[in-house]
């Protein structure tokens, strides 16, 4: 069988698996899957930048508090409706991540990794100051009346798990899409030696800056998204945490490998969900396990299973 | 221009006809500087070969012709434009085929997609990939393998595949034998003579001097970043003492 076929059957299997998850598992774990979707779809974006093309931001909470304060203001504070809240959401964060990149860029390497933070803290600082608006730390809830997409209320628990599917599905496979795509090639070719690209005849800087816009508008997509499903915005999610949780994800899952986003945050979600249960130390158990990963599995859950033994996996 | 001419029509198109004119181009890395005026000419269908000591300069003038190094005073010239203000990625749309020293490949990509980045970036198609893997049949059979699983001759075929898919006018050379064994020296040194006929100019850096002189028309003496004379590789053969005089062997 030919890759690109392995590499569909297999997508299209694990969107249909989570489809079954909602009626196989029990009403706690089906909250938990939703929102690990979205949160995953965080990490796909995350994911572009870093696992694709070898640029790590620390600044990526930015991305994901502008889809959700685009989406959560333009409702609670313009009386905007849900869908087009959700296009102002990703509008939002297309537009900064376009600036933050165009600037960042202009650097490389740790220089990158830091000029990223300062950005996302001045992201999350600015929330803060404009407290009045934005509400601050406290954030704000988005009523349930609101929370409405094409008539459906998705603040039940199974509009609420398929709307998450959904969106999970479309960037998954949109992102399987794209890294078989040249533009795709062009980046990992760029994570690889970019001084080799560009002798090569190809513009490495305009490729990066479309890879940051992209992973960007994608992690504030998941960012509305979040906002719209959960109903609440605040500045917790532009925090220097809420960048260092997609790295985690896609280190653990595997970077630079489409399956790696998905399981790494499933794995990380349950492991500190189930280690909380066991200790208030579950930060422990969690540093040690992943200590562990780190060690054996360096490439991460997906990154080793390609290495070992699917190694058609995008 | 597509070089799908015989190779009679296409010697007879090129001729000796410049092709690259590096002219006077002094290079610096930060504050240290490396290359002091040097002038160079490549014609179409001949083979230029840079002989000196490692760290004469002979890699920094490749770097220096792709733009991948800010040239402060002088110029390169493609057929009498200029493209030394040009951005690097823009040098090779050019067709100027570059083979860095160590091959530089992209280890996660299959050999399909190593080609494939040659290609899509000036925009060649199916005819240049087939033209490509007909010089290369080993690659034809490797088509779906990692390349960093390739052995070191077939890295440095794809390598110089990579470089052939932008159909090159000018090709530049860094060590295309470094490290092979003799077999794969001698479908390399088949690969870059073949080029020559169909009217490619060659810029070769090479350390083996019967390699040289085996395939060359014109030797480049590089020292200390200036390049110190010209010759033809015929009167280098009937002047050896030439070899002791500035490379000491």
């Amino acid at each position: 069988m030919v890759n690109a076929h392995r590499s569909y059957i297999l997508h299209i299997s694990i969107i249909g698996m989570l489809a079954a998850m909602f009626f196989i598992l029990p009403a706690y774990h089906v909250g938990n899957l939703s929102r690990i979707m979205v949160l995953a779809v965080y990490a796909m974006g995350f994911n572009v930048l870093f696992g694709y093309t070898g640029l790590l931001s620390l600044g990526h909470a930015l991305f994901f508090a502008t889809g959700m304060y685009g989406l959560g203001m333009a409702m609670n504070t313009f009386n905007i409706a849900a869908e087009p809240a959700m296009l102002i959401g990703g509008i939002c964060a297309f537009l900064v991540s376009a600036v933050i990149g165009f600037l960042a860029l202009r650097t490389s390497g740790v220089a990158f990794m830091i000029v990223t933070l300062m950005f996302a803290q001045a992201g999350y600082l600015t929330i803060l100051y404009f407290g009045a608006y934005t509400r601050g730390d406290e954030g704000f809830v988005i009523p349930q009346a609101d929370r409405m997409i094409a008539g459906i209320d998705i603040t039940g628990e199974t509009a609420r798990y398929f709307s998450a599917l959904f969106l999970f599905s479309v960037v998954f496979l949109l992102i399987m899409y794209l890294v078989r795509s040249p533009f795709g090639h062009t980046i990992v070719a760029i994570r690889e030696n970019e001084e080799r690209t560009r002798m090569l005849g190809y513009d490495t800087v305009r490729h990066k800056l479309a890879a940051v816009i992209i992973s960007g508008t994608i992690s504030g997509i998941a960012g509305a998204a979040y906002a719209l499903l959960f109903g609440y915005a605040g500045a917790t999610f532009a925090t220097v945490q809420y960048s260092i949780f997609p790295l985690l994800w896609v280190l653990l899952g595997g970077a630079g490998t489409t399956l790696g986003p998905i399981i790494g945050t499933i794995f990380m979600f349950y492991l500190i969900d189930l280690s909380s249960t066991v200790t208030q130390a579950y930060m422990l158990i969690a540093g040690v396990v992943l200590v562990l990963l780190t060690l054996f599995a360096p490439q991460g859950l997906a990154g080793e299973l390609r290495r070992r033994v699917f190694k058609w996996l995008p | 221009m597509k070089f799908i001419e015989t190779r009679q029509f296409r010697l007879r198109i090129w001729g000796q006809q410049l092709m690259l004119e590096v002219d006077q181009i002094h290079v610096a890395y930060g504050r240290v500087k490396a290359l002091y005026g040097v002038s160079l000419t490549a014609n179409a269908g001949e083979i230029l070969c840079l002989l000196g000591r490692n760290g004469a300069g002979k890699t920094t003038i490749m770097k220096s012709i792709m733009g991948l190094l800010p040239i402060t005073t002088g110029t390169v010239k493609l057929e009498g434009k200029t493209i030394s203000k040009l951005p690097a990625y823009e040098v090779p749309r050019q067709r100027i085929g570059y083979v860095p020293q160590g091959r530089r490949l992209f280890p996660e990509l299959t050999v399909s997609e190593n080609i494939e980045m040659g290609l899509m970036a000036c925009n060649e198609h199916n005819e240049t990939r087939e033209w490509v893997l007909d010089i290369f049949p080993r690659l034809r059979e490797r088509l779906n393998q990692q390349s960093s699983t390739l052995s070191g001759g077939e890295q440095q075929m794809l390598a110089t595949a990579r470089a052939l898919c932008l159909r090159p006018r000018v090709l530049l050379l860094d060590e295309p034998t470094e490290g092979l064994q003799p077999s794969m020296i001698e479908q390399v040194r088949q690969v870059v003579v073949r080029m020559k006929t169909e009217g490619v100019a060659i810029i070769l850096v090479e350390q083996r001097v019967d390699a040289v002189l085996s395939i060359a028309d014109n030797v480049t003496f590089i020292e200390n970043g200036r390049d110190m004379k010209t010759v033809t590789a015929n009167y280098l053969r009937e002047n050896p003492a030439l070899l002791k005089e500035h490379l000491g062997v």
